[in-house]
């Protein structure tokens, strides 16, 4: 049944098309940015952005800064919310479930396939933002890879402590300022592909819970879209602070510190916590739910 | 095959099937009849384990659903209502992806019984297409693949016929009873009483939810008691047949006699000219109206059925004295005294 989940999502134009468009997002930002040679500065824009110019190898990690706040959600909330409620109303679940394909292996196939889809995005985004970032941006001009990584593009202060100036850190080396082998760059880079990828399986387990709510995949998407900006909001809001710990979206961010030198394990470990929480909850709902349902459709 | 006890399954309020003892026997060709929202879907549904029972078991092929649907479902061939497909893929590729999903479909067999479901229903050739181009009547006859293309012991369908045009119902119709004659077991549900009656060997007549009746067709139009006659000369066969005729209209006699080789006799010695004679039997169409309730008020409709697909209804009779009924299988109002009748001798 994975099989089958892989083959439909692998035949179906509308998987190539958003990690088209998702590809497409950097690639413009990069070709702006190399005509106009205008980089946010240091601790403003999307993570790196500012370093980019500087070295354009950096470009992956820009890249992936830019596609997370809202593309890549977007696409899986789509992906995840049409995989129950998208058969139901083409009819063809009740073809399925009566092949026989047991009700929980449809789920788990279902959650493997957006796994796959996010996974082939990502990588997909890191590797078309290499090659625009040493392609257009071009490679290092500044300090390459494993030099000493003081470069103009450094904020001062930036040294050391992986605290203030966050995005301003962005640098040619380490947020850290210390330097980086290729190999180290490498690992980091997957680290931070195989971060993200796992920060979308809460949505996309949200997205799926709500998918076997109801017949409309759109209906299912928009519900876990929701979810998410609400959390975006409350994440920033002080006076909410007593619940952040347990939002989805409190350590999206934390793919950051695979970039620092060492890296910075505390809020990658509670991100990786916090989505297989929110995975195990939200599948055990949408388990005793579908499990147990009527199909009518 | 398929046996349910007391079988109830209520949404909220409304109770969709009510007690129904379902009864399928092996090398039956089994329709279901019953006008829209009789139940039929419903009760399809929980058969194959996707809507649970209120009340009541269920048992096909010998397994108790949905405890142990998972052992059952692998030989049953289904069609659940409308056919559904993946609209970008060709025919062949739906086949395939279905028969991949879940145990049983043997991937090494799989090419060999997707080409032969596709030629059993006459899709051979035009199945590379996009299923998103496909008329409904290819549609129809995709969602017939689909179900015959793991070769299952017992075929449940709804509808089976719908979308199909007169050459395509003739076509199921024959693959249908080809596959009955190998073994296979046909459990249909439809609200078209000719498809039905063509088709089945067995009938149940579901009515807002109860089962109202359950039988061999071959048993419920047993002969009335009546025959037939067409005649020249309908006078003299008034004369001769000497108290016999019940009712005459025109040309067509209706006359009351178990024997219709005997009344031809006495009609040709007489030198009365006979068109057809036929025995009497009651039409599904009257069995059916028997049996259910005022609600079903469009059972069986010809002209909201679309694509031609239904004989047209027997004309009504002139003066309307309705037969004696006194030898009909079930009681009831008789509808029409001169129904279609299955011609024996003409």
């Amino acid at each position: 049944m994975i099989a089958v989940e892989l083959l439909k999502l692998v035949r179906r134009v509308r998987t190539w098309f958003s990690i088209g468009l998702m590809c497409a997002l950097p690639l413009v930002v990069a070709i702006f940015i190399a005509v106009t040679h205008l980089a946010p500065p240091p601790g403003q824009g999307s993570a790196f952005l500012s370093a980019v110019l500087d070295d354009g190898q950096l470009y992956p990690a820009a890249a992936l800064a830019l596609v997370l706040p809202v593309f890549l959600p977007v696409a899986v909330a789509v992906v995840a919310g049409d995989s129950i409620a998208g058969e139901a109303s083409a009819g063809t679940l009740r073809y399925l479930l009566a092949r026989p394909v047991g009700r929980t292996r449809l789920l788990v196939a279902k959650l493997i396939a957006v796994t796959a889809f996010t996974l082939m995005a990502v990588a997909a985004v890191t590797v078309t933002a290499y090659a625009t970032g040493v392609l257009i941006l071009g490679p290092s001009r500044a300090a390459a890879v494993g030099s000493s990584g003081l470069s103009g593009s450094i904020a001062p202060g930036a040294n050391g402590l992986p605290t203030a100036g966050l995005q301003a850190g962005a640098a040619i080396t380490s947020l850290s300022g210390a330097p980086l082998t290729l190999l180290e760059l490498v690992e980091r880079v997957l680290g931070a592909v195989a971060f993200i990828t796992v920060s979308m399986l809460g949505v996309a387990a949200i997205a799926i819970f709500l998918s076997t709510l109801t017949d409309s995949a759109l209906g299912a998407a928009l519900g876990a879209l929701a979810t998410l900006v609400a959390s975006e909001i409350l994440v920033t809001l002080n006076a909410a602070s007593v619940v952040q710990p347990y939002l989805p979206t409190r350590y999206w961010l934390a793919w950051i510190d695979f970039f620092r030198q060492p890296i910075f394990w505390r809020d990658i470990q509670r991100g990786f916590a916090i989505q297989a929480v929110y995975v195990v909850v939200f599948l055990a709902a949408a388990w005793a739910n579908f499990a147990t349902r009527d199909i009518t459709s | 095959m398929i046996t349910t006890r007391n079988l109830t399954k209520r949404f909220g309020n409304v109770e969709a099937v009510r007690e129904v003892n379902l009864d399928v026997r092996e090398g039956d060709r089994y329709g279901l009849l019953g006008p829209n929202g009789s139940g039929k879907s419903t009760l399809v549904r929980m058969l194959l384990g996707l809507v649970y029972a209120t009340s009541g078991e269920i048992s096909v092929l010998g397994h108790r659903v949905p405890k142990q649907v998972s052992r059952v479902l692998p030989e049953i061939g289904a069609l659940i209502e409308e056919p559904a497909a993946y609209p970008h893929l060709s025919g062949r590729a739906n086949l395939r992806l279905l028969d991949a999903a879940g145990p049983q479909g043997k991937r090494r067999t799989r090419r060999r019984r997707v080409d032969d479901a596709l030629e059993q229903v006459g899709l051979a050739g035009i199945d590379r297409r996009p299923v998103r181009a496909y008329s409904l009547g290819m549609r129809q006859r995709l969602g017939l693949a689909a179900a015959l293309v793991r070769r299952p012991r017992l075929l449940i369908l709804d509808e089976p016929t719908n979308g199909l045009d007169p050459r395509g119902i003739r076509d199921i119709r024959d693959l249908l009873v080809g596959l009955n004659a190998d073994g296979v077991t046909v459990f249909l549900s439809s609200h078209l009483l000719p498809e039905v009656s063509a088709l089945c060997t067995r009938i149940g007549v579901l009515d807002s939810g109860r089962l109202v009746l359950q039988d061999q067709l071959a048993s419920l139009q047993q002969p009335t008691g009546r025959v037939l006659i067409s005649t020249d000369d309908p006078e003299r066969a008034v004369a001769t047949l000497d108290g016999l005729v019940e009712h005459r209209d025109g040309a067509d006699l209706v006359v009351r006699s178990p024997d219709p080789a005997e009344l031809n006799a006495r009609l040709v010695r007489a030198g009365v000219p006979v068109h057809s004679l036929a025995v009497q039997r009651r039409s599904l169409e009257e069995i059916v109206l028997d049996v259910t309730g005022a609600g079903s008020d469009q059972f069986g409709v010809p002209a909201a059925e679309p694509g031609g697909t239904v004989k047209a209804s027997p004309p009504p009779s002139a003066d309307g004295t309705p037969p004696n009924q006194a030898d009909a299988v079930l009681p009831g109002p008789d509808a029409a005294p001169l129904a279609r009748e299955d011609p024996e001798i003409s």
